[in-house]
This record gives structure tokens, sequence and C-alpha cells, in this order.
């Protein structure tokens, strides 16, 4: 009986595919973003605290915050530190659950576009609240 | 058999093996066993007694009995232990359940096969590789490498590694990723990689892949398990400072010293030193 | 080298091993809380997103949606939240410490009964400073969102 035999994995053990970016590229960007995101939202989180929390969620309120330029740097920096941040470990879960070319090039092509369509929903929602 | 347990010096434990036989497709089940054992029993100890005198059927690989040689890993009450290695008496529950390791492909009852965990090593270039010398060089007794005992000591530990396979069992990216080279391989990749007489540039863009070293999470079961104190976990993370440019490459590669012919009987080296 | 062309997946422990942190100490429990407070905090993060977008719809919009989150659950729910992004924050910079070789001591000769450096004091401290931490501010947050 063959022991060898995979009913998922096709490919040879070491796939050396081309990629953009080198995986030790990656994971600079994973930690620098994550080191980045903790400052960021930690300061989104302070806009919630310094008035009482109830009137910080009222809608005239967040409009202000919306039509004042250095809170909307900041929320589009945390939209997209957390996305680049959430969507590669994502991708870093994926690719060790399971092993193909044709999982890996999905896994790659997923994330990184909802990495972009979160980020553009993000924008879309801050430039249009701005205009406000 | 019942005259020993009034022995009492002597205790009876129950011993649960997983048997299936993957040859044969027969599925798996447990058989549970009671063996006598003293202090100093083994778990391997106590599996013997089960092939000589209850059933000689249970497969087990084993050999040097001291937990040198690494063949006996197999997972008990869950954990990846050497069975060799495993008294009894210190295992303090009454059913002792031994499992083939986790991980491995299945051969039969406690025999994995260690194929993928060997082509992961080989892998990882597991060789000083030196410019202007091989192992010619060294056989032939012309030439050595000069080392103090500072270089020795930032390789020494992953050098102790019996290729025992607990690590690999242990690890959590293992277990869902094949690619993945497991600590055992990162380590000595690490171990060649501190070692001051080699000199391969590649060992680095051997492990920078999606499924090579950033795969590992510093989970620390490696190490937790690991019998002989290599600690896979740290020459992972201290390799990987390496790729993150946080430690220099400042590595100056051993010197090489011609040992002339007519050497003093002390041993002292010969008068010629190349570089 | 003789390459193995379709590795076997027989005995993998599979996403069971992911999921048990419980045999092989702490490292291995905040190893199992990053992975599974990151995939949450992603879930909440595509919801928050969402959720937020609300506002250009205009105030009834916003309203209504506030009474959808603004309720016991929702807060209860949000302390959840400070709590794993609390943990994973710490464990994280913890982690990254840990990646660049910090806090692991330094290879040596190992003798019975071989315990490994890495898996110091430093590093369960620092785990159980992320789980204080993520406590304390849950607590913080429970405070503010109930009005204690």
């Amino acid at each position: 009986m063959d022991l060898m035999s995979c009913l998922e994995c096709n490919e040879s053990i070491k796939m050396t595919s081309r990629t953009i970016l080198k995986e030790s590229q990656i994971m600079k960007i994973h930690y620098i973003t994550g080191i980045a995101a903790v400052f960021v939202v930690a300061l989104h989180i302070m806009m919630r605290l310094v008035v009482p929390f109830e009137q910080s969620l009222e809608y005239n309120y967040i409009i202000a915050n919306y039509k004042n330029i250095v809170y909307v740097l900041i929320l589009e920096a945390i939209l997209v530190l957390i996305s680049v941040h959430g969507f590669n470990g994502i991708r870093i879960i994926l690719l060790e659950l399971r092993q193909s070319r044709p999982w890996e090039n999905m896994v790659t092509v997923v994330t990184i576009s909802s990495m972009i369509g979160l980020i553009a929903y993000g924008t879309r929602t801050i430039i249009v609240a701005n205009g406000l | 058999m019942s005259d020993t347990a009034e022995n009492k010096n002597e205790q009876m434990i129950t011993l649960k093996v997983y048997r299936e036989n993957r040859g044969q497709d027969s599925g798996s089940h447990y058989d549970t066993f009671e063996v006598p054992y003293k202090k100093w029993t083994t778990v391997l100890d106590a599996l013997l007694y089960v092939k000589s005198y209850i059933d000689a059927s249970v497969a087990v690989r084993y050999s040097c009995r001291m937990a040198s040689c690494g063949s006996c890993g197999m997972k008990i009450n869950g954990i990846p232990k050497l069975a060799c290695y495993t008294k009894i008496s210190e295992l303090e529950t009454s059913t002792i359940e031994c499992e083939p390791l986790s991980n491995f492909p299945i051969i039969r009852d406690l025999v994995t096969d260690f194929s993928l965990f060997f082509n992961h090593h080989r892998n990882m270039q597991p060789y000083i590789v030196a410019k202007d010398s091989n192992e010619d060089d060294t056989a032939k007794g012309t030439f050595s490498f000069y080392q103090v005992p500072e270089d020795v000591d930032k390789y020494l530990q992953f050098s102790y590694c019996i290729k025992c396979g607990l690590c690999y069992s242990a690890c959590p990216t293992v277990g869902t990723d094949v690619n993945f080279p497991g600590p055992q391989a990162l380590a000595q990749q690490y171990r060649y990689f501190a070692d001051t007489r080699d000199e391969s540039k590649q060992r680095l863009d051997i492990v920078d892949d999606r499924h090579g070293i950033w795969r590992c999470h510093f989970a620390g079961s490696c190490s937790k398990v690991c019998p002989k104190g290599v600690d896979p976990a740290l020459g992972i993370q201290l390799l990987r400072s390496y790729m993150l440019g946080i430690s220099k490459n400042d590595k100056v590669p051993a010197k090489k010293i011609e040992i002339d012919s007519t050497n003093d009987a002390d041993g002292s080296v010969g008068s010629s030193n190349t570089e | 080298m003789k390459e193995i062309e379709r590795p076997s997946r027989n005995n993998l422990e599979g996403i069971g091993g992911w999921l048990n942190p419980s045999r092989y100490g702490w490292e291995r429990i905040s190893y199992w809380f990053q992975r599974l407070t990151g995939v949450f905090l992603l879930i909440y993060f595509i919801g928050h997103v969402y959720e937020t977008s609300t506002i250009v719809n205009g105030q009834n919009a916003w309203d209504s949606f506030l009474e959808l989150t603004q309720t016991v659950w929702g807060h209860l729910f949000l302390i959840m939240v400070i709590g794993a992004s609390t943990f994973h924050s710490a464990n994280g910079i913890r982690l990254i410490f840990t990646h660049a070789g910090i806090g692991l001591g330094t290879p040596g000769r190992p003798d019975y009964p071989y315990n490994p450096t890495s898996l110091n004091y430093r590093q369960k401290s620092g785990i159980w400073i992320a789980l204080i931490l993520a406590a304390a501010a849950m607590f913080y947050g429970f405070n503010v969102l109930f009005g204690v």
C-alpha cells in the first residue's frame, strides 16, 4: 500500500513559486503594521473617552469628528494598518491549513482583494462623512 | 502472574496500547495489558514485557534504551516522550496510554514513518559547507578548523539533536502544514548557520519561504518536549533575528589550519596556517 | 536529493492540535489565544467598518444602528473586544521581541533536567502581563459602558 498517497497535495514538497514579495518582507510589514496599529487604535479609543461615552456616540459629535482632518487621517491609518495586518494573519492561517498551488493562489487573491475592498469601503465612509 | 502482584516491591499498571495496521486497513483499536512494574521500570520496559509475555505482535521501535538514539518516541498519556526515558512511577496515572507520535504517518501500532521528517532535514543542507575544502581534506587529516570554546557554545546544544521527532509531533504548525520543515530541521539550520566552520550563503534563503521559518509562532511546545535540551524554539528565533536584521551576520569564518605531517607528539599544530 | 512528491497527511493533528492548548504550558496557551483573538478581532473589525458606515445614511440610520449595539449584549460583546485587543496587542509585542531573539537567553551546554532557556520567566511573565492587562482593560471597559 502506498503510504505516501495524499488526496489533496499534488505538488512537490518544495513549491518554488515566484512571489512579488519575499515572505520575510511580508512578515516585516506584518510586525510594523501591528505595532503602528496599537498606537493609532489607542488614539481612536481615547477619542471615545474624552467626553462621556454616550455623548461620544451622538450623530453630530461623530460628524464633527469626521470634519477634523487629523482624526480623519488617524481613521484612515487604522483602516489600512488593521486591514493589512488582519488579512495577512488570515492568509497565514489559511496557508497553514492546506497546501496546494491552486489553494495558495486562491488565498493570495482573496486576501489581497479583501484588504483592498475593506480599505476602499472604509475610505468611502470617511470621505462621504467628511463631506456631510 | 498474580503472585508477583503480592510482592510488595512490585505493582501492576494498565497499559493501553494503540493498535493499527495500515497495511491491512483493518481500522484501529486499543489493547489493554496488565504489566508489573517497579520504581525504575520505564514505559519501554513495560512494552517489551508485553511483547515478551503477553502479545508479541505489538510493534514498537527502540534501540539504545538510554535516550541516545531517538527511536522510541511515542505519545505517552497524550504527550510526546521517549518511552525509554519515561518512568512509569513518575507518570502518576493508573492507566498509561501509548499512542504513535502525531504528525507522522502510522505504519503499524506505535511505529511511524519518518521519511518526510528526514526529507525536511535534508532540505536544510545539514552539513558544513566550506569553500576551498571538502570532506576528503579533513578525512585525509591535512587540515583542521580552529574553534575556541565560545565558538562551539554558539551551536553545541543544537548539535545534541537525536532526531527523535518529539518536537515535530508537538508542533501545532506541523499538525496542518506538510511543507513546514518543523522545529528539528529549522533548529539544525541554525546549528549550521551559527557554526563558524560553515560558509554557506544560502541558509537564510532556504527557510525564507511562505512555509518556512515564518510559520513558526513560538508556541514553544517543541522545546517543552525535547528530551536532550536542544531547545529548538531558541534556535529558530535566533535564526529569525538574523533574517529580521536585528542580529548582524558578522560571523568570522573559522581559520583553516594545515596540519603539518611533522607534528610534535603532543599534537601541537603544524607551522603553517591557511585562511 | 529525493523529494517527496505527495506528502502523506495521515495522522496529522490538524486543527484539533491548534485548538487544544492544554498539553504544553503557557507559551502554547498564548499561541492559542493569539490566534483566537486575532480571528475574532478581524471579524469584529469588518463588522465595525460596516457598522460605522451607516453614518453616511443620515441620523436616522445611525440612531437605529445604535439601538442595535447599545444594548447589554452589545456592551458585553464590546468588553470581549476590549479584552481581545488588549491581549493580542500586548502578547503581539512580546512575540515581536521574541521573534527578534530578545528575551530568550543564550545557547549553552545543556545539562539534566534539560530545561529549555527559551521558555523562561520573561516569556511567562510577558504572557501573564498581557492577560492581566486584558482583564484590567475589560474591567475598565465594564465601568465605562455600564456607567458604574
